[in-house]
């Protein structure tokens, strides 16, 4: 999950203007630091050969220059903020080989629905992609903020109820990565990090085919079920419905997640016992 | 007839909360027993509680910020531990407990730690820079201190009866919510915040009249001490933002208690309204914060350095610039709920413009130190801390205002790793600063060097070791607020942050023990002279402790650094000008508004979390009444004869010109 071996294009970017920023800011930020060290160790009272200068309270041009380094430094670093924000808007378009996939993912209480429209299919805690292909994420939550992310194809983007965010990443090498949500959610917050599946361009239709013939229909029904706050430990892969669903999660034409029933003694055992303790 | 309350609420099943509830009462117990049968009662009440003087009232809001910096310390140690011994496991704390805590560490250390002893600090020190004899409203200062206590009762009786909230510190809907946290646990949160960011709001209003009401004569703006200009700056951003936080949680309460939907996911209410608002405040909050302890830098760099501070215009044009920006960037506390790269952009490269102002500040004092004679006392190794990590901090902070690499970095634990770095190493270094600068002025002794430099370099040090892997976790992937986690690779550094915290707890025992070593030995650290560090501000013209009216005389000031000024002048004329004729003075009288007014709004919290609304009409009517008593009052003044003040007075220059006898002869 290091953000600096990125596996994207996206991520690319970030991790670049990331330590491109750290190292504009390390030729100022050194220099002072050692000055600060030098001044306060050559100026100590007992060094005999350091010049007592009481009257040094104001010099034009040593102000001139203490405003002018901070002040260049941060117009060289709003350049590069201003034209990474453009460049990097989590709608703006990844183009890759082949045709975009369609994801929609939504945020559970505590687990990671991948809905694939155009495929058909879903699945739950792991996201399957093409190498090399655009990926076109629409986002929302059943219930509270979440985050998703996956660190090494980059930028996140927060998932909320009733609205849909957008993100457009993609995956260059083949193989296993993680993602997690990077906004607490409640009690199996740290339960919700997802498998991110990359894989060949070519096997992904076999794929696709394999998980379409999943025994598992995701509909309105079993989506109520799903959205129940729990954790999920396994990986399980759903046959699509209807490929609205997404369209109904998002306008709320299903109603939000339900969250915690523990009015009772039985519903903190159901809590307690289930979940993510 | 108890509302939500019942016996349930008291956690018997969970023994971590419990017993250390249980210590805190048997503490707390001990000493009020302890206190009434030494009949040390009669002196509290009349010396302390009921006190509205400007330095008592900010010695007890130091006192109650360094209690609860035990607590959130507390929090931090255990949550350190959590996430060091949590991989691939549950560790010891399940997660409705973690949640609890580290929303409990980000409230406490906020609100009951870094306020109070930045708004105590203020309390004690600026009536005294400005010359004047107690800040503008005596009264409503203990009013402010006692509503800041209620709110840290509060949320230190929700360790024992009822929860904490699980939500974090800014307690985000939809999560905190009615739907989603249908405990107490927000109720708690919400309404400590609500009675103390009414205190705080007071104790904001009260300094900002202080200071551009209440200054000495020849006192003019561009001679006040710079600790009084970030006063003032930091207080006008508490009037400005501290009503935004009381808005936006009543709004909260109002979703939670009687079904609106401000910030619910249906029936128009919309998440991304809290979030702006939380932070319109949240962003001023931590330039609140820092602000005074820039003060507090600026006053110990120049003392200790010999030197006034360099490029003071400029400090005061940065200060305000500070406090003005702080308005314009919120924002970038979520560049990734999905704004456009326009809004992004602006709010970026204008969180980064306040980077500007703050390194010509840290420029300014690299230059004062420049041509200086440097004391490397305790307070001035805390400054030089503070330069060293904060612009680490300010580098990751500038960092994080880029909106691509925030993108990456949002709520990662290189945040958590950036905002305890200039929030340790900015305020609470400041704060420590001050707090050794300033003890033997309101004591009347010093405090233990030794021990002191000890406590520096433990705190120091441990702070690098805890917070270095926190920003290597960061930068693999870690996200904030996890109570456990199965990457490997983030594990070993877990185990050098909870080492770490271990260096940094022998620091905060270091600090115990100073304490308690300088009060044993107070009589050979005693301060006669009222100027230890040979000061430069007014402060230090008067005896330590100060007498209760501060000044016999209004002192005049012809400049910056009054008091140097009039030290040099002194010994040139070797005092032998007359006695002056000293007058009756007019002070204050004591009132114990704040603290009833306190004991019955924390009746009115406590019902209203525990839905008791019998007991809500008892607590607002009580505090209302207590009001009405206070503005009904007849005699709010008391005189000090001048044959009184002569003799205090006195004795007072006597020490002195002993000591610039002395002086004069090296």
């Amino acid at each position: 999950m290091n953000l600096l071996d990125p596996q994207g294009p996206v991520a690319v970017a970030n991790s670049t203007i990331l330590v491109d920023s750290v190292f504009i800011m390390l030729t100022i930020v050194v220099p002072t630091i050692v000055a600060i060290l030098g001044f306060a160790w050559w100026f100590r009272a007992s060094n005999p050969r350091a010049q007592y200068q009481p009257d040094f309270v104001y010099s034009g041009r040593v102000e001139m220059v203490v405003w002018a380094i901070p002040a260049l430094t941060i117009i060289l670093l709003g350049g590069v903020a201003w034209i990474g924000s453009h460049q990097l808007d989590p709608r703006a378009p990844v183009p890759g080989t082949g045709s975009p996939v369609r994801i929609q993912a939504v945020s559970l209480d505590w687990k990671w629905l991948f809905i694939y429209p155009d495929q058909r299919i879903a699945t739950v805690n792991s996201l399957t992609v093409p190498a090399g292909a655009e990926l076109n994420f629409q986002l929302t939550s059943s219930s509270v903020m979440n985050v998703f992310f996956i660190p090494q194809l980059g930028s996140m983007i927060y998932t909320m109820n009733g609205m849909v965010t957008r993100l457009n990443l993609r995956a260059d090498n083949e193989g296993k990565l993680q993602g997690l949500s990077a906004h607490f959610s409640g009690d199996g917050f740290p339960e919700m990090m997802f498998d991110v599946n990359v894989i060949s361009p070519l096997a992904f239709p076999d794929w696709v085919a394999t998980t379409a013939k999943s025994d598992q229909v995701l509909n309105e029904d079993s989506y109520k079920k799903l959205m129940q706050q729990s954790v999920e430990r396994g990986r399980p892969i759903y046959r699509l419905a209807d490929p609205r669903l997404f369209d109904m999660i998002a306008t709320q034409h299903i109603p939000p997640g339900p969250g915690p029933q523990l009015t009772s003694d039985a519903g903190r055992e159901h809590s307690g016992e289930h979940d993510a303790r | 007839m108890l509302g939500k309350l019942d016996w349930s609420a008291i956690p018997f099943d969970q023994p971590i909360p419990l017993v250390a509830g249980g210590v805190v009462l048997v503490g707390i117990l001990a000493v009020l027993g302890w206190v009434v049968v030494k009949g040390h009662l009669p002196y509290l009440w009349h010396e302390w509680i009921t006190s509205v003087d400007h330095k008592r009232i900010g010695v007890m809001y130091i006192l109650l910020a360094s209690v609860m910096l035990l607590r959130g310390g507390s929090d931090a140690i255990m949550m350190r531990i959590q996430q060091a011994v949590s991989y691939q496991s549950q560790g010891y704390l399940p997660p409705e407990h973690y949640n609890q805590i580290f929303s409990a560490h980000g409230t406490i250390m906020i609100f009951f730690v870094a306020m109070p002893f930045v708004i105590g600090l203020m309390n004690l020190v600026v009536p005294l820079q400005l010359g004047v004899r107690d800040v503008a409203f005596p009264t409503l200062n203990s009013v402010g201190f006692w509503l800041t206590a209620t709110g840290a009762l509060l949320v230190n009786v929700s360790l024992v009866v009822g929860e904490f909230a699980r939500t974090g510190w800014l307690a985000f809907p939809p999560l905190s919510g009615l739907t989603y946290s249908p405990g107490v646990g927000v109720d708690y949160y919400a309404w400590s915040l609500q009675i103390s960011g009414v205190g705080t709001l007071v104790a904001g209003i009260n300094l900002v009249t202080t200071v551009l009401k209440l200054r000495t004569r020849g006192m003019n703006y561009l001679r006040m001490p710079m600790f009084c200009w970030t006063t003032l700056a930091s207080n006008l951003l508490i009037v400005a933002a501290f009503p935004i936080l009381t808005a936006t949680l009543a709004m909260l309460l109002l979703d939670r208690y009687l079904g609106f939907h401000f910030f619910t996911n249906e029936a128009g209410g919309n998440v991304m309204m809290f979030m702006n608002l939380i932070w319109a405040w949240g962003h001023p909050e931590v330039y609140i914060l820092v602000l005074p302890a820039f003060g507090i830098y600026s006053e110990v760099v120049s003392t200790f350095s010999g030197k006034p501070l360099f490029g003071y215009r400029s400090m005061v044009l940065a200060t305000m610039a500070i406090c003005v920006i702080s308005f314009m960037v919120w924002l970038h506390h979520f560049f990734t709920m999905g704004a456009g790269p326009d809004v992004n952009a602006i709010f970026g490269i204008a969180s980064m413009i306040i980077a500007v102002p703050t390194g010509v500040k840290i420029y300014n004092w690299l230059f004062t130190m420049y041509g200086g004679r440097i004391r490397f006392a305790t307070p001035m190794l805390w400054s030089v801390g503070f330069m060293v990590t904060f612009i680490i901090g300010g580098l990751t902070g500038v960092l994080v205002a880029v909106p691509p690499a925030d993108f990456m970095l949002h709520n990662s634990m290189f945040l958590v790793a950036h905002f305890h770095n200039v929030i340790i190493g900015g305020v609470l270094f400041g704060a420590f600063a001050g707090f050794e600068y300033w003890f033997p002025k309101a004591f009347g002794f010093r405090l233990d060097e030794r021990w002191g430099k000890a406590a520096f370099w433990f705190t120091f040090t441990g702070f690098w070791i805890t917070f270095m892997p926190l920003y290597i976790v960061g930068m693999l992937g870690m996200t904030r607020r996890m109570q456990h986690y199965d990457v490997a690779a983030w594990r070993p550094w877990m185990f050098v942050a909870a080492i770490g915290m271990a260096v940094l707890t022998i620091g905060v025992v270091c600090q115990v023990m100073q304490l308690v070593v300088s009060i044993r030995n107070r009589e050979a650290l005693r301060d006669r002279t009222g100027d230890p560090w040979d000061g430069r501000s007014l402060e230090w013209a008067t005896s330590s402790p100060p007498p209760v009216f501060n000044f016999a005389f209004y002192p005049d000031v012809r400049g910056e650094d009054a008091y140097w000024e009039m030290k040099a002048k002194a010994k040139q004329q070797q005092f032998e000008h007359a006695e002056p004729e000293y007058q009756d003075i007019e002070m204050p009288r004591n009132s114990p508004t704040g603290f009833v007014c306190a004991f019955f709004a924390t009746i009115m919290g406590f019902a209203l979390i525990w839905h008791i609304w019998w007991m809500v009409i008892v607590g607002v009517i009580g505090a209302w009444a207590t009001f009405v008593v206070f503005a009904w009052r007849d005699h709010d003044e008391y005189v000090i004869p001048a044959a009184e003040v002569a003799r205090i007075d006195r004795a007072n220059l006597e020490e002195r010109r002993h000591l610039v006898s002395l002086a004069g002869t090296v």
